[in-house]
């Protein structure tokens, strides 16, 4: 049987993370970040996950205040949670744009050594003149040279981890390219992986060619099997030209899940969850990301606006904006006139849906179909609760994929190559 | 200055460079278990070695009291991101960080970053006095209570509480405010040393606590009070400042050396004054120089670690206690408390609180 991989989101810095529920923790304390990685680690997973942002996100030129704000940085609480975990893959989310190959290659490698092979890089290119005004760089990148300069920066970060050989041996690297003119000494020997694992998260044509020539894991956001299916199709079709196996980079989609003991009362309980995600006030929030105006006057139990949105508007700053809000508005507008919705029901009906929602063994099924069928190769659970929110998956639904076949029982190797089934890395001296 | 004050001991645990955890872990313990306020690990970006704040986060959780001092260098690195990871190792560590300042002077390390040529030592540390100041705006830009996870109103910041920092520098800029909530010591503590001419000022305006290198207490002494000097011309309370001599140590394997030190000949070696002698004699040492008055204590580098700090810890740090000299515990938990440096208001939270509130 197809064995799937299974990865643990940090909740934090996005609209699902309930910090409201009595049971929600700390999102800074290192013992938040140790619980959910020991669990993870309980439950014999492939690693544990963390997200970045480098800006705090504004709302109508003022920072967001309704979710989590704030979070600790991502390698230096990775190399403290080495000291907790042992088996368990460790994967910041670090920036290409805002950052420099030779001092990250630096910092991954240590990682690295410090876990004793567990450490992965998560790529992401997001910059903005926003994000740039907490940097030397500034805002300076455009979209489209963004890709090219994260594809270098890996290549260069490669060349440099390969500066030393597998024996030991330091020797002067030099590479001379378009975003990167450096030489010298790289100071830290080859890692227990070689290379720690790249993940890209990204979905756009140059986001998906990025991964499938460089990247060992792709973070997606298709969540149902018909868009897994053809997510998974597209980018594994796009290995062969670089010379990869399908089996080379690991499709892993972010999904929630929410039990029950019975599937009804799973249902019932995400319900619950998303009344929580959708407070009032983050109803009239959603609302003004797709409509771009200040809609704070608004009932959320009342009405969705008459007025149409903006799309010129730059009330939003610090996320993804949203592509066509002419045809949200429209596609809302109808859902709200034909169900006799509020602006919140409307809100809760029409955003995020939870993705497998059910008793243990649904949601182990629906994980293993999913596989199955080649929507995934596994899964990135994003859990609401902090630090707990993976105890029930991990204490119900593994030992019923364990039972199955379908997930390991223990770990195999000791490395997050070994745990992803990825070979070592040839060394290009 | 009273010859009662308390005495501030520090150690070095880097050397030949080691990669692995477990051997860093294991010096940390042992120093740990002298109760020394703080280890430091050196770091370069240009000679081997592991990048040092990551290794004191993966000693962190393996102990429970000692500071960790890392060496981050200000040249080549984002102040924004330098700020946020010695934030994070303050969290990790539960309030035990520190950070000792750095600049990257060669023309070898500048060539590893490829983004500007090397400068002169005089306008790299003025940037660097620049970095740690915008890091502890940075780490003041989230007033302590800002979290407040209001159901009611439906907000998890008051962000009346989170400050920008619009910080204009000679040659970076950042808005703020910081993506790390405020550190559990307000601010980790700032080490530089203040050894070179040209980190003197920035030492005075922005440490909490200043290496130098001397090689009797009177020199010591006359250092430290030019330190505390310049340090109050702006604005600060010298009692704010701590001065550690900083002693390269070999402790050999004899309890006494024939000749033990750094009197018949001092070596500069590293960071300190070379001292060669036996456990005893840098106990002998250290008293002296701690009833002159002249600083609060001592940074030590053991020229080879595993062997001279187990030598310190069990033999020089053991004497001094038996004399009363030095703590046989920790009295507190963070690396300000083992300081005695008080955890400071956040300069935006006065601001904010005196304006009227919606
Ligand atoms: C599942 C997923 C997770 C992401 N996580 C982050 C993140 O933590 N930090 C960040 O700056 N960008 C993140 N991104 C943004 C991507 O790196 C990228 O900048 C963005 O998706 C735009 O690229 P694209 O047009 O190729 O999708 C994420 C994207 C995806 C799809």
């Amino acid at each position: 049987m197809k064995q799937m991989h299974l990865a643990a989101h940090f909740p934090g810095v996005n609209s699902t993370t309930v910090w409201a529920d009595p049971r929600s923790r700390s999102q800074i304390d290192f013992s938040s970040f140790e619980h959910l990685a020991r669990t993870a680690e309980r439950g014999r997973f492939d690693f544990f996950f963390l997200a970045e942002g480098l800006r705090l996100r504004e709302h109508n030129g003022r920072i967001h205040d309704l979710d989590v704000v704030g979070r600790p940085e991502s390698l230096t609480v990775l190399s403290a949670l080495a000291a907790v975990t042992d088996r368990l893959g460790l994967a910041a989310t670090v920036n290409a744009t805002f950052n420099e190959p030779y001092e990250l290659a630096r910092r991954l490698a240590t990682l690295d050594h410090l876990s004793a092979g567990r450490a992965a890089w998560n790529v992401v290119t997001s910059s903005d003149a926003f994000t740039g005004e907490n940097f030397r760089r500034g805002g300076y990148l455009d979209r489209a040279d963004r890709y090219s300069r994260a594809a270098e920066f890996v290549a260069t970060a490669r060349e440099l981890w390969d500066s030393w050989t597998p024996e030991g041996t330091s020797r002067p690297f030099a590479h001379s390219g378009p975003q990167f003119d450096i030489a010298g000494e790289f100071t830290v020997p080859r890692s227990p992986q070689g290379h720690p694992v790249v993940i890209q998260a990204g979905d756009s044509g140059e986001g998906r060619e990025f991964a499938a020539s460089t990247a060992d894991v792709i973070f997606t956001r298709h969540g149902t099997l018909e868009a897994g299916r053809a997510f998974y199709a597209d980018v594994k079709g796009r290995l062969a030209k670089y010379g990869r196996q399908p089996d080379d980079l690991k499709i892993m989609p972010g999904v929630t899940v929410v039990l029950g003991d019975t599937d009804a009362e799973a249902q019932h309980n995400a319900a619950e969850i998303r009344t929580q995600q959708v407070s009032p006030q983050n109803a009239i929030l959603a609302l003004e990301q797709v409509w771009g105006r200040d809609l704070s006057s608004y009932d959320p139990d009342g009405p969705l606006p008459a007025v149409d949105p903006d799309p010129g508007s730059s009330l939003v700053q610090g996320r993804v904006r949203v592509a066509d809000p002419l045809a949200v508005a429209a596609k809302w507008r109808a859902l709200s006139e034909s169900k006799d919705l509020s602006i919140r029901r409307t809100v809760i009906e029409s955003t995020a849906r939870q993705s497998f929602i059910g008793s243990p063994e649904t949601v182990a099924a629906e994980l293993t179909r999913f596989v199955a069928a080649d929507a995934a190769d596994g899964f990135i659970l994003v859990p609401h609760l902090t630090p707990g929110g993976l105890d029930g998956f991990v204490d119900q639904v593994v030992p019923l994929l364990q039972e199955r076949g379908a997930f390991r029982s223990e770990y195999v190797g000791s490395t997050l190559r070994s745990h992803l089934g990825l070979a070592e890395p040839v060394w290009k001296g | 200055m009273p010859a009662t004050r308390p005495l501030h001991l520090a150690a070095e645990i880097g050397g030949p460079p080691r990669y692995d955890a477990d051997s860093h872990v294991a010096l940390a313990r042992l120093a740990e278990q002298g109760t020394l306020d703080y280890v430091t690990l050196d770091d370069s970006l240009a000679r081997p070695g592991p990048d040092a704040l990551a290794v004191l986060a993966r000693v962190a959780p393996a102990t429970t009291r000692i500071g960790l001092v890392p060496t981050v260098t200000t040249t080549h690195t984002e102040p924004f991101h330098v700020s946020s990871a010695v934030a994070t190792l303050d969290w990790v560590s539960k309030g035990r960080a520190g950070w000792q300042a750095d600049v990257s002077t060669t023309e070898a390390e500048a060539r590893l970053f490829g983004r500007r040529p090397a400068a002169p030592a005089a306008a790299l540390w003025q940037e660097a006095g620049e970095v740690a100041d915008v890091a502890a705006r940075l780490w003041d830009s989230w007033e302590d209570d800002a979290e407040i996870r209001d159901v009611a109103t439906g907000r998890f910041v008051d962000r009346d509480k989170l400050h920008y920092v619009d910080f204009e520098g000679s040659t970076f800029s950042v808005r703020g405010p910081a993506v790390v909530p405020r550190p559990p010591q307000g601010r980790p503590v700032t080490v530089i040393d203040g050894t070179s001419g040209a980190a003197r000022e920035s030492a005075a305006r922005h440490a909490d606590v200043v290496h130098m290198r001397a090689t009797s207490p009177e020199q010591a002494g006359a250092l430290a009070g030019d330190l505390r000097r310049r340090a109050t011309a702006h604005g600060r309370a010298p009692g704010t400042l701590r001065v550690l001599v900083a002693l390269t140590v070999d402790l050999g394997d004899a309890e006494t050396a024939p000749e033990p030190g750094w009197e018949s000949g001092p070596q500069l070696a590293g960071r300190g004054t070379y001292f060669r002698g036996g456990p005893v004699d840098l106990a002998e040492l250290i008293t002296r120089w701690h009833r002159a008055g002249a600083v609060d204590g001592f940074h030590l580098t053991p020229i080879a670690p595993e062997r001279d700090l187990e030598r310190i810890v069990n033999g020089t740090v053991a004497l001094l206690q038996h004399r009363s000299l030095f703590r046989t515990f920790y009295p507190g938990g963070t690396l300000r408390e083992h300081l005695r440096l008080a955890r400071p208001a956040g300069r935006f939270a006065a601001a904010s609180t005196s304006e009227p509130h919606s």
